[in-house]
Order: C-alpha cells, then structure tokens, then sequence
C-alpha cells in the first residue's frame, strides 16, 4: 500500500512503501523519526503511534521542537 | 485501540498507558495545569496577570488556560509581545499574536527593540560575533519585565513547558552551575527588588508533545515555525539527549523535573539572601552595578 508522508519541519513530501495493518509507529521507524518529537496527523485528525493505516490518506509529521 | 473513557479514538496516550480522545485529552491537560497552578499558588486573587506572547504554541496556550481561569473570577490576562525586529520571522508571528488575541477578545501589547533601544535585533546583531539568542534572551527578558511592570502586573505568566525546564535543569548542572538553578521552577524569583515581577509558568508539568496536541485540537491560529536565529546548540543537544532517553525510558522528563523539585526549596534557602541591586543607568533589576541589557548596549 501506498501512503503519501508530509514531514512538516523539512517541508518534504515522500511516498512511503508499507504493509496493510501497518502503524503510524512503523512509518515513524521507517523514517528514523523519535515519536516524543512529532505529532501526527492523519487526513488533518490528530492520531496516536498505535493506529493503524488502514486506507490510503496523507500522513503529515508535525515536529513539537521549537526554538525562539 | 480506543479512548479509555469513552471508546472513541485516541490522539494521546499518557504515561501510564491510558488512551485518550480529543475531549479526554482537552480535560486531562487543562485539569493538570489548574493543579500546578493551584499547587504552586500561581495566581492569587488580588493578581493583575500579564502573559509573555510570541504567537507561537506555548505562550498562546497559556494565553488561553489563563484567560479561561481569569473569566472565572471576572478577570483577564493582559498579551504582552517582544517585537525584536527579526524580518521575516517576528512580523508573521506578530499577525498570529494580534488575531488570536482578537479571536479571544485578549488586550495586546507588543512593545519593540527598536522603540526601546532605538535598533532592531537584526541591526544589533550586525556587529554582534557570539550566539544571537545571548542578547536577544537578555533584551526580551528586560522588555517583558518591564512592560509587565508598565501594565501594572504583579505576576507575569510565560509558556515554559516541561521539556523546557528539563533542559535548564541539565544544562546547569553540566555547567555546575547551582545558583542559576535557585531561579527555576513553577515559580521564579528567589530574590525581590520592588521592580521585579515574579514569573509564573502553568505548563510547567505538560510536555512539548502535549502542548503541541492540545493546540493543534484547539485550531490555534498559530504557526508551528522556528526562530530563524535559533543556534542554542547546547540546548539542542541537552534536548536531543532527553528526548532520546524520553524514548527510551518513557517517564525521564518528569524524573528530572521532580528529582529538581525536591532540592528546590534547599537552593532558594541558600541563595535568597543573595542581594539584587539597580542599574546605575536603567533603573531595572541587575545583578551586577548595571544590567546586562545596558552592558550589552553600551559594547
């Protein structure tokens, strides 16, 4: 299955390879990504590590780190 | 995998493995920052509370919590916005901070570098070869004191947040340095000059994720951008070490902060009899004959 990743901070777009049944901690491994540092957002509703992609949709990974 | 309360799906798990959903969540985080305020004693009745606003996540959810708790008792907090002259950063922020404070019906001030020290940070900094957060902490901690004081406030609430914290305590216990420890906490402020405005902190307990998810869940009109002068490298990396440990060993932030807590009050006992004095050429706070704001203007 497809799933199409918005990595906020670094203003990137990337299309993800991932099994069916897949969670968002996966994809988060998948790109290194430390889960205390993001917020994810699956089709703009807030999502935990624990859910489970289950259709296509966006996934966008919003960085909590701020500076300034 | 469904809320703990309702069965509906979650967008937060807390550390002891409890599923939240969006409304779980609002009540479990706005219930632990009125504990920390009640706790601590943040706010007293007879308070005038000013609150420290970029624009960004933080200080606009504290904005919010406050204004919420101060509705309550027929009062309101006061926005108080640090114009430092940053182009291109601090002018979109500063849009941010006047709509949400118009959406929220919230008094803004925003005083600036440039009206109070006749040069914006970009001008300073043209001639400035260290860190640029070094000046620009000095100058905003100044103005936000001080436009405080103007407002009439006697408590001035930031948006400090856990992790925040978490990394001063580290970075001053790598550096050794106790005495600066002695100014953290929910509250600060050891020492008491008649211009001096306490500081408060209601996130102190809630995690930058947390802050991050409620703000998101509140569609805050904010943006999620970086300071375009950020370069704390220390910082950064005191950070990283913590949220790689967070990890790890979920449950870190809050061992640090609490293990704090507990020497706080021996650290306040010893250095409040510390004196702080005057600038000789301001008038403000300082610790030395001037303040480091008039030192650093002066080089």
């Amino acid at each position: 299955m497809k799933l199409k990743v918005f990595i906020e901070r670094e203003n990137k777009r990337v299309s993800l390879d991932i099994k069916k049944g897949a969670t968002i901690s996966d994809v988060l491994r998948k790109l290194k990504l430390n889960p205390v540092t993001v917020v994810t957002t699956m089709n703009n509703e807030v999502v935990t590590e624990g859910f489970t992609i289950q259709s296509e949709g966006i996934l966008s990974i919003h960085s909590v780190v701020s500076g300034g | 995998m469904t809320c703990k309360n309702c069965s509906l799906k979650p967008v937060y798990k807390t550390l002891n493995d409890r599923s939240l959903c969006r409304k779980c969540f609002i009540k479990y985080f706005e219930k632990k920052v009125l504990r920390t305020i009640r706790l601590y004693g943040l706010i007293e009745k007879d308070d005038v509370v000013v609150c420290g606003f970029s624009g960004g996540k933080d200080s606009a959810t504290n904005l919010y919590m406050l204004n919420n708790l101060l509705k309550r008792y027929g009062k309101q907090p006061i926005a108080l916005a640090i114009d430092e002259g940053i182009k291109g950063y601090r002018n979109k922020t500063l849009d941010d901070a006047k709509k949400f404070c118009k959406k929220y019906k919230i008094p803004l001030k925003i005083v600036s570098f440039k009206k109070e020290f006749k040069k914006t940070l970009d001008q300073f900094l043209r001639k400035w070869t260290g860190r640029p957060c070094t000046p620009c902490g000095v100058f905003r901690r100044y103005l936000l004191n001080k436009g405080a004081r103007e407002l009439g406030a006697t408590k001035l609430a930031t948006g400090h947040n856990l992790d925040d914290e978490a990394q001063s305590i580290l970075m001053n216990q790598v550096k050794g340095n106790v005495q600066l420890s002695a100014k953290l906490g929910p509250m600060t402020g050891v020492l008491v000059h008649k211009k001096f405005i306490r500081r408060i902190k209601p996130l102190y307990f809630m995690s930058e994720k947390e802050v991050t998810i409620y703000s998101k869940l509140q569609n805050f009109p904010v943006q999620y951008v970086e300071c375009p002068n950020f370069n704390d490298n220390f910082r950064d990396e005191i950070g990283n070490i913590l949220n790689s440990l967070e990890s790890k060993y979920p449950g870190t932030k809050h061992g640090v902060v609490n293990a704090f807590l507990q020497v706080l009050p021996s650290l306040k006992e010893r250095y409040q009899h510390d004196e702080i004095g005057t600038c000789a050429s301001c008038g403000e706070p300082a610790n030395k004959d001037r303040c480091k704001a008039c030192e650093l203007l002066e080089r």
